[in-house]
């Protein structure tokens, strides 16, 4: 028996949500006293599979099969199906990720596994039972929850468990293959468009983000948040309203029917901070609030909070952050 | 086509969320429930696509207890034709899955669309179990749904971008923004709602497997620490020093 990580890579590297994923799964394994292996998807070259050592992880499983550079559903389910097999894996841990939850929900049904999503600490395993503590209610509340049967899965939330980093230690990288057929590939994609990132920082990835709201009056003051995401090297973010007026994209809508973000640091500005868009913050680390009403609900779910007007202060903070590099 | 549309009974986005003294349940006192916000994009753009293709029938599902009858017959007023209500408390996603497989199966739909999650559980994970059990793929999350004959071209949002995938019925679907602009029932909608067949079963024995222990709420903040706008750069400074974050 042993624990089972999915690691997804992505232009050869393996992507930081996935370096916690394969620490919470050697933690895990550690706990459980056995070892883990990683089962690699998305596009990775074995050097960086092998820096999974680092993590934790003691053997890689990779299936080099060309097609498995894009995300398919039906062929990832089969491949980290037949990896688990192959390793009598009894947990399975992947990210909180479009393509984790996925995976995963498809997976606890061909396994007959329990699941969890959205995990933000490693599992309690005290008197026989295994509970791991999951968001709930949009980032409203947390819920412990008991996973039933002898395999379980679970899916951990970007940025709530610590990426060890054992440095020197590398792990085995073995070839593996699931004997995909085409059938596997029902759902592959015809085509994949990757959004133009300015700053190369995606939001859901992102340890910092620059967020504005409707208090930056149009799409062309954008600017502002933008300088400031750069110098910082953060991801930039909008309110809901922000998106429903198309000022920004829907993609960077965070809050209760957008994404959820958990950065280190999440800097808000010209936002009210209506419950909806609490939710979608409040496991940020840091909050930064810069709003004219000193009033703003936001105020109260921050850490720093400056009382003034976006146009004035934002600059000011660009200009801060370059002289302090 | 047939579509199914699977809807959830949730918490409006603006509740306050408290739960019952043991910690164990929500406290649904005084809350006022809605359709779950994701799928409300499921259910019209099953509405749209029927109307496009010129017939064809939108039943939507839900698993639940008799309470969420209120927001089912707004679904049949938004503009779906028929209702099925498996009476049961949705113990988990596993449980409401196996529900809503069994009625699928019996019922022969080409599409079944839900949201990509509820926004009180966040599980994301029905719409992966019930493609699962039934054998077809699902497409989750999907930002954009047509259809042409039996074939279905959707976009796929992945981290930092997205997927064009094409699948052929029967598929599972899971909806979210911009999929399309929801839909509020209009009077002659909340009239003929009414009289629209409305069925309630019974669930299927199937045992839950996973049950929460206790809800907690998140940690307060320990209070805000203002910073002058004439010194906004001194944030900076904290950022760094104190915080440690950049």
């Amino acid at each position: 028996m042993s624990v089972l990580v999915v690691v997804e890579c992505d232009g050869g590297e393996v992507k930081k949500s996935s370096l916690e994923v394969a620490s919470y799964g050697s933690q895990v394994a550690q706990m459980l006293g056995t070892t883990a292996t990683a089962v690699a998807v998305g596009e990775a070259t074995e050097a960086n599979l092998a820096k999974l050592g680092e993590q934790g992880i003691t053997k890689v499983l990779h299936d080099a099969e060309p097609r498995l550079k894009d995300f398919v559903n039906g062929a990832y389910t089969k491949l980290i199906a037949a990896a688990a097999q192959k390793e009598d894996a009894k947990i399975i841990v992947l990210a909180n990720s479009n393509i984790g939850a996925s995976v995963g929900s498809r997976l606890s049904i061909r396994l007959q596994a329990s699941i969890a999503t959205n995990v933000v600490e490693l599992p309690k395993t005290d008197g026989g039972s295994f509970t791991v503590k999951r968001g709930a209610f949009s980032g409203k509340a947390f819920a412990d929850v008991t996973l039933a049967g002898d395999r379980k899965i679970i899916a951990v939330k970007k940025n709530s468990i610590e990426a060890l980093h054992e440095a020197g230690k590398t792990a085995q990288v073995e070839s593996f293959s699931a004997q995909l057929s085409d059938a596997d590939f029902a759902d592959a994609p015809k085509q994949v468009v990757m959004q133009d990132q300015a700053g190369g920082i995606l939001l859901p990835e992102a340890d910092l983000v620059v967020s504005g709201g409707r208090g930056m009056k149009g799409p062309e003051n954008w600017n502002l948040i933008e300088d400031l995401a750069k110098a910082l090297g953060a991801a930039t973010a909008c309110s809901k309203p922000v998106s429903d007026v198309d000022w920004r994209p829907h993609h960077e809508h965070v809050g209760q029917t957008g994404i959820t973000v958990s950065p280190n640091l999440y800097i808000a500005c010209g936002i009210s901070g209506a419950i909806q868009h609490l939710a979608g913050v409040n496991s940020s680390k840091v909050i930064v609030v810069i709003n004219k009403d000193p009033e703003a609900p936001f105020f109260k779910a921050a850490d720093y909070g400056i009382v003034g007007d976006v146009f004035d202060v934002l600059p000011k903070l660009t200009q801060a952050v370059k002289e302090l590099n | 086509m047939k579509f199914l549309v699977c809807i959830s009974n949730v918490p409006d986005t603006t509740t306050k969320i408290t739960f019952t003294p043991d910690n164990k349940e929500f406290n649904k006192a005084g809350v006022q429930f809605v359709i779950n916000p994701w799928d409300e994009y499921a259910l019209t753009r099953a509405i749209e696509l029927k109307e496009a293709q010129g017939g064809g029938t939108v039943t939507v599902l839900n698993v639940g207890e008799a309470d969420t009858e209120p927001n089912i017959r707004k679904a049949l007023a938004i503009g779906a034709d028929d209702a099925i209500r498996v009476n049961a408390h949705p113990k988990d996603a596993f449980f409401v899955a196996q529900q809503i497989a069994n009625i699928a199966k019996d019922g022969g739909y080409d599409v079944i669309l839900m949201g990509k999650e509820s926004i009180d559980y966040n599980g994301f994970q029905v719409h992966g179990m019930v493609g699962e059990l039934l054998g077809i793929p699902t497409v989750a999350p999907a930002m954009k749904l047509d259809m042409s004959g039996n074939t279905a071209t959707l976009e796929r949002e992945i981290e930092g971008g997205k997927e064009i995938v094409e699948v052929n019925a029967p598929f599972v679907a899971s909806c979210q923004q911009p999929m399309c602009e929801p839909r509020i029932p209009n009077m002659r909608g909340i009239m003929t709602a009414r009289t629209k067949p409305l069925k309630v079963v019974e669930a299927t024995a199937d045992a839950a497997r996973t049950e929460v222990a206790a809800f907690a709420l998140p940690p307060q903040k320990q209070g805000v620490k203002l910073i002058p706008a004439e010194s906004a750069g001194d944030l900076i400074k904290l950022l760094r020093n104190e915080a440690k974050v950049i």
